[in-house]
């Protein structure tokens, strides 16, 4: 037992982290039926800004995100007003293609500005940890990712649910011919949808900045953590996605533990590839 | 009275079917004005027309004096264009409140407030007041078709299209809904009104227009172009084919 606490722990609070890396694209194929591949690449976007800014302003990541989270809300406002929604409703594949454009012009310009070297949000954070027993420590930087990865989940659920934003999203989402004969601006909404969803790849990715070291091209991994994520847990479902963040995290992190550390991301796709075959919608999951 | 609606020379192409073809008629404010017409005659085209689903290859649409045709279905809304569908589209995951509120919120453009008002008045006119809460998902036929009546108007329109609001109610059912019409139209809302129950486009209806094939057959007084030679030939004889 005392092998397994420090994954456990971990994986769950992993798990937070991993929700909030997918929740964007979850919902943005919730709302939109997108699914966006650019968005490892709009997270990795989120740890640049954040490095820019601290180093600019001489203010720790976390202080950054006052910043970063309006920032990438214009950033996804943009990429769907201007280019994704010029290509909606003509089949799956141009926008399939326009967000790969986007994920390919991302990584370039990230590798010409900030050269590939490997880069992290420095903090103190990172080192901390609080000791529970002789065998088992919470990583404070993994409790924070894990806080405010359901924090920001939780937010977002309330803006869905609660708001008239939230309402006219969900009515867009539902049936787009019908909310524009309501009255709805249904491609306004989804821009304003995509700002959201990037807000939460923003802070997402100031926390895998905190937590990881990133480069120009990390983000398609984070994109297959999202697909993971967001499989396991049911494509537009929030319940799913943090309950598939959790999954993902601590199969990675069990797997690790028993069979070596190079065997992490092998039982990810083990349970992935089980998910698949046993309830291909996810588990919370209805399409 | 004064010409709410003037659809002029209105054309529509699919491929080689002319689905509305050169359709000139108008509506006046505060009428029932009832659409006839056999299977595939173009009337839901029309209608998709005016509520700007469709754009036009022809013709112009005048609303209140105003040239719409290439205006965007939201923004015509907006201007008080409502519509219903034949077979009824709500938002299934949102509440019959929430339903309500898109439309008063975004189409009708009111304020929260007044939006949360306007919802409640609207919820005793169509009788849903129990069903406030429901997922409009879980809701019968019926309640599915007084919602869509509520939700165009919530939008706060001038004119409602309505596209055979009555269409696969049982006679009872369909009297209840035909009464909501007549609150609707008491409170100066012009109505266009799609039915193939021709006993209510006789029984409600204040004009009747006849198409067939996209093409204008007639229009008038309800019993004179039911019996109309044209009709006649056009409509009865086509559903009897």
């Amino acid at each position: 037992m005392e092998d397994f606490a420090q994954p456990i722990v971990n994986g769950i609070l992993l798990g937070g982290l991993y929700a909030i890396i997918a929740i964007g694209m979850s919902t943005m194929f919730g709302i939109v039926k997108l699914v966006n591949l650019a968005h490892g690449d709009l997270m990795i976007l989120g740890s640049f800004l954040s490095l820019s800014l601290g180093t600019w302003m001489g203010i720790g990541p976390l202080w950054t995100l006052l910043l970063v989270v309006p920032i990438m809300y214009f950033v996804g406002f943009f990429v769907q007003g201007f280019l994704l929604n010029r290509v909606l409703g003509k089949e799956m594949e141009p926008p399939l293609l326009v967000a790969f454009g986007v994920s390919i012009i991302l990584q370039n310009l990230l590798l010409m500005i900030y050269t590939p070297d490997a880069r992290s949000l420095m903090t103190d954070l990172a080192v901390k940890t609080i000791p529970i027993t002789s065998y088992l420590n919470i990583p404070v930087i993994y409790l924070l990712d894990a806080l405010i990865g359901v924090a920001v989940i939780t937010i977002l659920y309330l803006l869905f649910q609660r708001t008239y934003l939230g309402r006219a999203i969900r009515a867009a989402s539902d049936d787009e011919v019908a909310a524009r004969l309501m009255g709805v601006n249904t491609r306004n909404i989804y821009a304003k949808a995509m700002g959201i969803a990037m807000m939460s790849a923003g802070v997402a990715g100031v926390l895998v900045g905190m937590t990881f070291t990133f480069y120009p091209h990390t983000g398609p991994q984070y994109l297959i953590i999202a697909f993971g994520v967001v499989v396991i847990g049911g494509l537009g479902s929030m319940k799913g996605t943090l309950a598939g963040g959790l999954i993902l995290a601590l199969s990675q992190l069990l797997g690790a533990q028993i069979f070596g550390p190079g065997y992490q991301l092998f039982c990810g796709y083990v349970v992935l590839l089980i998910v698949l075959a046993v309830r291909p919608q996810g588990i919370f999951g209805t399409v | 009275m004064v010409d709410i609606l003037a659809v002029n020379l209105l054309t529509k192409t699919f491929g080689r079917l002319r689905a509305v073809d050169s359709l000139t008629f108008e509506v006046r404010e505060g009428e029932i004005l009832g659409v006839m017409g056999p299977n595939g005659a173009g009337k839901t085209t029309l209608f998709n027309l005016l509520t700007g689903v469709y754009k036009p290859d022809e013709g112009d649409i005048q609303y209140q004096g105003k040239d719409i045709s290439h205006e965007s279905p939201a923004k015509r809304c907006r201007r008080g264009i409502g519509r219903t569908y034949q077979i009824p589209r709500p938002f299934d995951k949102l509440t019959v409140f929430e339903n309500l509120l898109v439309g008063a919120v975004h189409g009708g453009g009111l304020s929260e407030k007044r939006a949360r008002g306007k919802v409640q008045d609207i919820l005793n006119l169509i009788g849903l007041m129990s069903k406030t809460d429901h997922f409009a998902g879980s809701l019968p036929l019926l309640d599915r078709k007084t919602l869509e009546l509520g939700r165009a108007l919530a939008t706060q329109p001038t004119l409602i299209l309505l596209d055979e609001i009555a269409g696969g109610l049982t006679e009872k059912e369909a009297t209840k809904v035909l009464g909501i019409v007549r609150k609707i139209s008491e409170q100066g809302i012009t109505i266009v009104w799609i039915e193939h129950l021709l006993m209510m486009m006789a029984e409600g209806a204040d004009r009747l227009l006849a198409i067939s094939e996209g093409r204008w057959l007639q229009c008038g007084d309800p019993k004179e172009v039911m019996n109309s030679t044209e009709v006649l030939d056009g409509y009865l004889g086509a559903e009897e084919e």
